[in-house]
């Protein structure tokens, strides 16, 4: 039988999707213990229980210096962050995509603008939004929306201009106004999509949240990951990425679920 | 009444129709067939008010045909004709709630229960009521061109525009679907124009069939020339009145 029509069955699927972490952990712990051997003080590749005992300093034993559980304020600082980064981005994203999407008149004005924008490098501004909003939250906030709000808007305004052009043509039978259509027809139609397009955009608002953590912060988890590398804390930084990592992953599945939850016509078939 | 005068229509360099002159009288069941790409599905959209003529005159009772559909003008397509984002009878009210229910286009209390009970009774007609609360995507290809047919009569168009509306269906399903919309024109004593591929059909629910070709060629250039009204001819459907 050929290789493309060999399909694994369900256990089959598990234990090969498992495989490849477990040969990641495995050559992990090999090249720790090596190093280990030669070196008790190595810093480089912490062994497990090294890792899960910086992390147990790090989630239930108060900071000296704030009194704070530091893994939870990492967490907590990062993701408000980011939900209000994202949250911008996602509002703008929809209404200014739906209205480039539907209307000709601010395609032809925002079209152009929004293509060369997002050409811009977000962290190539990252210093003038310091300097504009100042080193708290606002100009953290300001660089994830910037980051993926013109990807948003120009997957939005993209996937309204593939609707078929049959259904706004009757919706127009059907006596509705332009508004009427953006809420009714169109708006309704692109919340899944908008979900999906989310999904993409975490990556690179996560890639945004770290650096403008790394550069000018007090907490949260790129900082951490930052200010403890001056010592070389391995053992901290290589849970705090899987933390990331796992946080990430949670968000992405989640948003999936959601998505099929809320909009079931989405999926029919 | 619908008068057509000198109406041409070209893309570029590419003639679709050319001296195009026709009458469509209140109540008429009219049938369009030619050749695949002749400019059928244009015409209809200019009918629609989606396209508009390169040259000529069109008009509604003696006024120019608005430059954009509106509903006056119901339509039909072959796809894509419901929201697949509501459900069967959120389809079927959804003319109502874009006519009363305000910039928003949502009726609410009273008036959205007394739209329910007209688009249930539009269902029950083109026997849709037992899937009232389905996806469309889960419907035969049938039923969501019954669906199509409810949704677009809500509003009680004058005039009905169909473009193949049953050219993706079995034949025995189009059987069902011809008795339908005959039905339907003989209540509401509206005007239909019907595109359609299938000559039987055209002649079986038509008051009169249009026959559209090319009646001049260039040999060495078969896109100068666009296509008219060859033969205007009795269908087999009694008209509605007397004439
Ligand atoms: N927007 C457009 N721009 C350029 N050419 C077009 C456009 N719309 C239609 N045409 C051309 O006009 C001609 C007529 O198309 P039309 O869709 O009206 O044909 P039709 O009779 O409906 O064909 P079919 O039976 O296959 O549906 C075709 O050659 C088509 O390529
Ligand atoms: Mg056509």
């Amino acid at each position: 039988m050929r290789l493309l029509n060999r399909r694994p069955g369900q256990q089959f699927s598990l234990i090969l999707a498992v495989l490849p972490f477990l040969l990641v952990g495995l050559v992990y712990l090999q090249a720790s213990n090596a190093r280990l051997e030669v070196n008790p003080n190595d810093k480089l590749l912490p062994s497990p229980s090294q890792m899960a005992e910086a992390m147990h300093r790090m989630a239930f034993e108060e900071d000296r210096r704030t009194g704070q559980y530091l893994l939870w304020a990492d967490t907590a600082a990062s993701l408000q962050r980011l939900a209000m980064g994202v949250g911008v981005a996602a509002l703008i994203g929809l209404g200014v995509g739906i209205t480039i999407g539907l209307v000709p008149i601010a395609s032809a004005t925002l079209g152009p603008f929004v293509a060369v924008v997002s050409m811009v490098p977000p962290l190539a501004v990252l210093p003038i939004l310091f300097i504009a909003f100042g080193l708290g939250e606002l100009a953290k906030v300001v660089l994830i929306a910037l980051g993926i709000t013109p990807f948003l808007i120009r997957d939005i305004a993209f996937r309204v201009g593939e609707l078929p052009r049959e259904l706004l043509v009757k919706a127009q039978t059907l006596g509705a106004s332009t508004l009427q259509i953006a809420l009714r027809v169109v708006l309704p139609q692109m919340l899944p999509r908008l979900l999906s397009g989310l999904r993409l955009a975490l990556g690179p608002a996560w890639l945004f949240l770290i650096a403008a953590e790394a550069i000018a912060s007090t907490e949260g988890l790129g900082y951490r990951i930052f200010l403890v590398r001056r010592f070389l804390a391995m053992d901290v930084i290589l849970p705090y990425v899987a933390w990331i990592t796992l946080l990430a992953f949670l968000m992405d599945t989640a948003l999936a679920a959601l998505s099929r939850r809320l909009y079931p016509w989405a999926y029919v078939r | 009444m619908i008068v057509v005068e000198g109406l041409w229509k070209s893309y570029g360099d590419r003639s679709v129709l050319e001296r195009l002159n026709l009458t469509i009288r209140e109540g008429e069941f009219v049938t369009l067939v030619g050749a695949s790409g002749c400019g059928k599905t244009t015409f209809l959209r200019i009918l629609l008010g989606d396209e508009r003529p390169t040259k000529g005159r069109l008009t509604l009772d003696g006024r120019p045909l608005r430059p954009e559909p509106g509903p006056d003008r119901g339509v039909v397509f072959q796809r894509y004709s419901v929201f697949p984002h509501l459900t069967v009878l959120q389809n079927a009210m959804l003319g109502l709630e874009f006519q009363s229910g305000g910039p928003l286009g949502r009726l609410r209390g009273r008036a959205w229960q007394e739209a329910r009970a007209r688009a249930s009774a539009l269902l029950a007609e083109v026997g849709l009521a037992h899937v009232a609360d389905a996806w469309p995507s889960a419907l035969s290809g049938g039923m969501q061109q019954r669906l199509a047919l409810a949704q677009a009569l809500v509003l009680e168009p004058r005039l009905l525009l169909l473009d193949e509306p049953f050219g993706a269906l079995d034949p025995g399903i189009r059987i069902d679907m011809h008795q339908l919309i005959s039905k339907l024109w003989h209540a509401t004593g509206m005007t239909v124009v019907m595109v359609t591929h299938d000559l039987g059909e055209a002649f079986k629910l038509g008051t009169r069939v249009l026959t559209f070709d090319k009646v001049r060629h260039d040999r060495q250039a078969p896109e100068r020339y666009g296509a008219t009204i060859t033969y205007d001819l009795r269908g087999r459907a009694r008209p509605l009145l007397p004439a």
